[in-house]
């Protein structure tokens, strides 16, 4: 596979490590009333989709960025990298 | 030595005799032939006995579809079992020999099996082999393995070169016959960087086994001319020998190229090549591949492909037989005749399937339309075939055409399926293709020349277009479109004898019909269950006739019945060529720590830690046993000083505005408070509370920090740390760097450490116990300038420093506290000694560290922080892991102190069976403590931290060995510290 990298362009796969589905960035807060119960999801529970799947990979090989991938797990077409960091703060991450 | 089969003409070089080997005799062949065509010449005809019946068999094709003469290649560590002759370029030399043969090849012991074979059909090991189950390992693997696999293995090292490689193109295009040749030169003519790639050694595909013409000239001359052309290129790379095997993602292909392989053994630099090459798009013009028609005993030597009998007389100017028939369901099989009677070989008879034909009869030869082969004679070859009128036909080699089918495999390898197609009877290219790929000609089901050519200009003007170039209006060289009427017929229903569908697996009609009957109906279970299509072959000329019998019996079309899926590898690739140069000592490289090379002038032992080559002891002279050296280590560091390189301890170094919030929330325990100069042990959790890594942090500067982590985990901290700054707390003003190799870092430990290191230290620096106390650090120079950090950390449990300076004053620092050292006898010691003394404190390690524990677990679940947000904090308080009754790590001492620990072994309760429901836990280090003169062990057992004083069993079942031990402390050394603090 190739990852287009925002940064450094089109890179081989071989360069990055994966680490799963990029609702990994969502971590809960840990004051919260359901913190046990939270966390639990957030650590165990996954979409296993067959199609489109947002994924954080790392390169590791490279300019160590996290990226969120968006790949069609039955295809493998990749139709957007983005940095991982940019990702979390337009989602709401900050401090 | 003659060629008796040799007739002249052809692409081979008469005046350029070869001499090669085959089972013992010497013959003779010209270059340009493959090892088939050269026996062919010569009149050999028996290559190698059957997989499973050992019945004699012949060559079958004139490509790399063989599915029956396979041979061993070259001798000794070089040899090369199940090589295809038909694709194996001979040279001088060359040595080859038929394989599966017990006693001679004429006369096989093992054919007995043929006459058993009632007993050998379909899925005979899943009913054979069933039962006793003790009779697996003795009796029947042996069989299995003995009777497997056709030829073998050396069993030596491979000792040729193999590389890979890596290639970027805007196009690349899979195999060079018409379309393939006309698809690249539009392309390259556009100016696009062309890659040309087929398996064959000369390329132009069929165009050299044919006697067409295109552009009023002989097909090969004008593949040849338009290579030519392609060389004097700069944007085209012309790929002979080179197998374009697996299609892969986003337009990534495998190719394996046979650099030398068809020199002499040796005389190359590199063998093969695996190339991964990467393209913006591909043509793939793979051509077709001539399948068989099964009838009773089809597989005897003589019984070849139609359109291979045509290209060994037109391609290599041999003659398979003196008298040909042919059988064909097509009008392609008669090329074959109007081809050999066009050289002057006799044909017979063509016998061909259907009931009509508008096709001329060449002059003289019997024409049987509506005809069926019901049988074969002649032991080690052909002799005669017989009709279904019971009538026989004198016939050495019988060439036969079951039709084409269009080499598709690569369209599947990105979960492409094949559809059937009709009118040529056969399966064409689905809907999805691997990102970028085109297919053109006889692959995507054109059949003809003319067409072919179009096809392949077709294909080419489109990525021209695709990709930003002008389209030229050239048009394609003059051809002509030969007749290439197909029908579907696949065996002959009466046969008398075994009809043969996979000649590489043994594969009859009869058996297909026994899958169907036992349930097996599905294409899938059909090929696991018969087998067919399986190995060096993968069914290229045998599938179809596998489909086509399940699909009649089981009363569907071939397009419900389907097919199976083709993967990668298109043809076999070797395991040496995917590993390239990644084998033995360069299979991932080696890190040396900066002292290494003073290391080994000291004689140092070395042990692997992942990529690290690490001094494990250092023997002196009289020491005759490692334990004696380990011994000796230990006892000095205590007594006096020992020094020990440590640099492999992942380092990273940590900075920013938000360094300190940042580590306190990677951390369990409280850093928020860590004072500048003051270094802490730091417990780092995964986010499911279990403990992921542990080390030392040092606070260098209000905003800088230098964590340490193990050797083993550095890789995976910094990652862990980098996602923890991207991904969840992308605003922190924090950056990282990792550390590990910019710094040598040695270990100074024992009780006139610090003496030794002001000997070197720079003046002006103050070490003493007030000024830098336990857990200090800070910048300091030694040897007059070289900057450095120290730490007063401990492993060991000593008074203890760890000293870094930039890693190019690794080596000279450690020979410069060697001699500084002499006075104190300072002694280096190993990851062996280290264990030991860590041991001795019950420091935990990786062995306790293994994913599996918690803080709790650990004896560490005080220093885990409650009040505040920190990876894993949430997940470790779930019930079950901070349970009262739970596994703690506690030390264990031998009842008799004079026995050995096993490290891995189980505790039992003191008269309990060693049995799961009675077990308490595990031993999960051990050592000879040489200050305590006996075994210790660290280990996890139940509630272990309130059983102080308790026996139980250690029981390894492994080693058959049970030790009566005492739960203790694990701090078995100094369990008050003082040492440390001194």
């Amino acid at each position: 596979m190739i990852i287009n990298h925002p940064l450094l362009g089109p890179r081989d796969a071989t360069e990055f490590s994966y680490l799963g589905d990029a609702s990994l960035m969502h971590r809960p807060e840990w004051q919260s009333d359901d913190a046990e119960n939270q966390f639990y999801e957030y650590q165990y529970l996954r979409d296993n989709k067959a199609g489109i799947h947002r994924e954080l990979w790392y390169h590791e090989q490279g300019d160590r960025s996290w990226l969120v991938v968006t790949r069609n797990t039955l295809t493998h077409e990749i139709s957007s990298v983005e940095l991982a960091s940019d990702v979390a703060r337009r989602e709401g991450r900050s401090r | 030595m003659t060629q008796k089969n040799r007739i002249g003409g052809g692409l081979i070089d008469q005046n350029r005799s070869v001499q090669f080997n085959f089972d013992g005799r010497l013959f003779e062949g010209y270059e340009g032939d493959t090892l088939a065509s050269a026996l062919l010449a010569n009149d050999v005809k028996l290559v190698g006995r059957s997989f499973k019946y050992h019945r004699p068999r012949g060559i079958f094709s004139a490509g790399s579809e063989e599915p029956s003469a396979l041979v061993t290649l070259r001798e000794g560590a070089y040899s090369e079992p199940n090589a295809r002759a038909t694709v194996t370029e001979i040279y001088d030399g060359l040595s080859a020999r038929s394989q599966n043969k017990f006693g001679s090849l004429n006369f096989d012991l093992m054919a007995i099996n043929d006459l058993l074979s009632p007993l050998l059909t379909a899925g005979f090991y899943y009913k054979t082999f069933m039962w006793p189950a003790v009779f697996w390992e003795k009796v029947y693997e042996p069989i299995i393995r003995q009777a497997a696999g056709l030829g073998k293995l050396s069993g030596a090292e491979d000792p040729d070169r193999y590389n890979k490689g890596f290639l970027y193109c805007d196009l690349l295009v899979i195999g060079t016959g018409p379309s393939g040749l006309m698809a690249a030169l539009t392309a390259a003519r556009a100016g696009l960087r062309v890659i040309v790639a087929d398996e064959d050694f000369r390329m132009g595909g069929r165009l050299n086994a044919e006697r067409y013409e295109v552009g009023e000239m002989p097909a090969a001359d004008w593949a040849a001319a338009t290579l030519a052309e392609f060389m004097s290129m700069d944007n085209v790379r012309v790929m002979s020998r080179t197998t374009i095997f697996g299609a892969y993602d986003h337009g990534i292909y495998g190719a394996l190229e046979r650099v030398s392989d068809h020199v002499a053994e040796g005389s190359g630099d590199v063998r093969q090549i695996a190339w991964r090459i990467y393209t913006k798009r591909a043509i793939l013009a793979a051509g077709s591949t001539e399948r068989s028609i099964a009838f009773g005993n089809n597989d005897r030597p003589g019984v070849m492909m139609a359109g291979s009998v045509r290209a060994y007389v037109n391609r290599w100017g041999v003659a398979p037989g003196k008298r040909v028939a042919i059988f064909t369901n097509n009008d392609d099989g008669w090329q074959t005749a109007y081809d050999l009677q066009g050289q002057g070989v006799e044909v017979s008879a063509i016998v061909d399937s259907r009931e009509q034909t508008t096709l001329l009869p060449p002059k003289g030869v019997r024409v049987v339309l509506g005809g069926r082969i019901v049988d074969t004679k002649g032991r080690l070859g052909l002799k005669k075939i017989i009709l279904s009128d019971g009538q026989d036909v004198a016939a050495d080699c019988l060439a036969v055409s079951g039709g084409w089918s269009p080499n598709v495999h690569l369209t599947c390898h990105q979960r492409g399926i094949p559809v059937w197609d009709d009118k040529i009877v056969g399966f064409v290219p689905g809907a999805t293709l691997p990102m970028g790929m085109a297919v053109a000609g006889a692959a995507n089901g054109v059949m003809t020349l003319n067409a072919c050519l179009q096809s392949g200009l077709d294909a080419g003007n489109s990525v021209v277009e695709a990709l930003g170039r002008t389209v030229s209006k050239s048009k394609t060289p003059k051809a002509q479109d030969e007749v290439s009427a197909a029908s579907a017929f696949w065996y002959v229903n009466e046969s008398k004898g075994r009809a043969w569908l996979d000649l590489q697996n043994d594969i009859t009609a009869k058996d297909v019909k026994l899958s169907y009957q036992e349930g097996f109906r599905s294409v899938e279970h059909l090929k696991r269950y018969t087998t067919i299509g399986m190995a060096t072959d993968q069914g290229k000329t045998s599938n179809i006739l596998g489909l086509a019998v399940m699909a009649e019996i089981s009363g569907k079309s071939i397009a419900e019945t389907g097919t199976t899926i083709f993967r990668p590898p298109y043809t076999p690739v070797s395991i040496a060529a995917l590993a390239g140069r990644s084998r033995g000592k360069d299979f991932r490289p080696a890190r040396l720590t900066p002292s290494h090379n003073w290391a080994a002038e000291q004689g140092a032992v070395f042990v692997n830690t992942g990529a690290w080559r690490r001094a494990q002891w250092f023997p002196k002279e009289g020491e005759t046993h490692w334990r004696q050296s380990v011994n000796r280590e230990v006892l000095a560091t205590r007594a006096s000083v020992g020094i020990c390189d440590v640099s492999t301890l992942g380092k990273i170094d940590i900075q920013g505005k938000d360094a300190t919030d940042f580590i306190n929330r990677v951390y369990a325990n409280a850093f928020a408070k860590l004072a500048i100069g003051k270094t802490r042990y730091g417990l780092m959790l995964r986010e499911d509370g279990l403990v992921m890594d542990d080390g030392t942090t040092a606070r260098l500067s209000e905003h800088h920090y230098l964590m340490t982590t193990t050797t083993a985990n550095a890789v995976s901290v910094f990652r862990h740390l980098e996602f923890c700054h991207q991904c969840l707390w992308p605003n922190l003003d924090v950056q990282l760097i990792s550390a590990t190799e910019q710094f040598a870092q040695i270990a100074v430990a024992g009780p006139n450490s610090r003496k030794l290191l002001e000997k070197i230290i720079d003046p002006e620096y103050d070490i003493s116990n007030d000024a830098f106390a336990f857990m200090a650090c800070g910048d300091i120079t030694v040897c007059g300038g070289i900057k450095s950090r120290l730490f007063r950390i401990s492993f060991s449990g000593e008074l203890a420093y760890e000293i870094a300076v930039p890693t190019r004053y690794g080596d000279s620092l450690m020979r410069v506290l060697m001699d500084a050292g002499d006075e104190f006898d300072v002694t280096p010691y190993g990851t062996e000694a280290l264990g030991v003394m860590r041991i001795e404190k019950g420091h935990a390690a990786g062995n306790e560290l293994n994913g599996q524990t918690t803080a709790l677990n650990l004896g560490l679940g005080k220093i885990v922080s409650r009040k505040k947000d920190c990876i894993g904090n949430i997940l470790s308080l779930r019930e079950e892991m901070v349970r009262n009754d739970g596994l703690r790590l506690v030390g264990f001492k031998p009842v008799d102190p004079a026995m050995s620990l096993n490290a891995g072994s189980h505790f039992i309760g003191v008269g309990a069976e060693a049995k799961t429901s009675n077990d308490q836990g595990w031993m999960s280090s051990v050592t000879y403590s040489p200050n305590l003169e006996t075994s210790i062990g660290l280990g996890f057992i139940k509630s272990g931290d309130q059983r102080m004083g308790e026996k139980v069993r250690a029981v390894d079942l492994v080693n058959n060995k049970s030790v009566e031990v005492e739960i203790t402390s694990p701090h078995f050394f100094d369990p008050e510290g003082g040492r440390l603090r001194v």
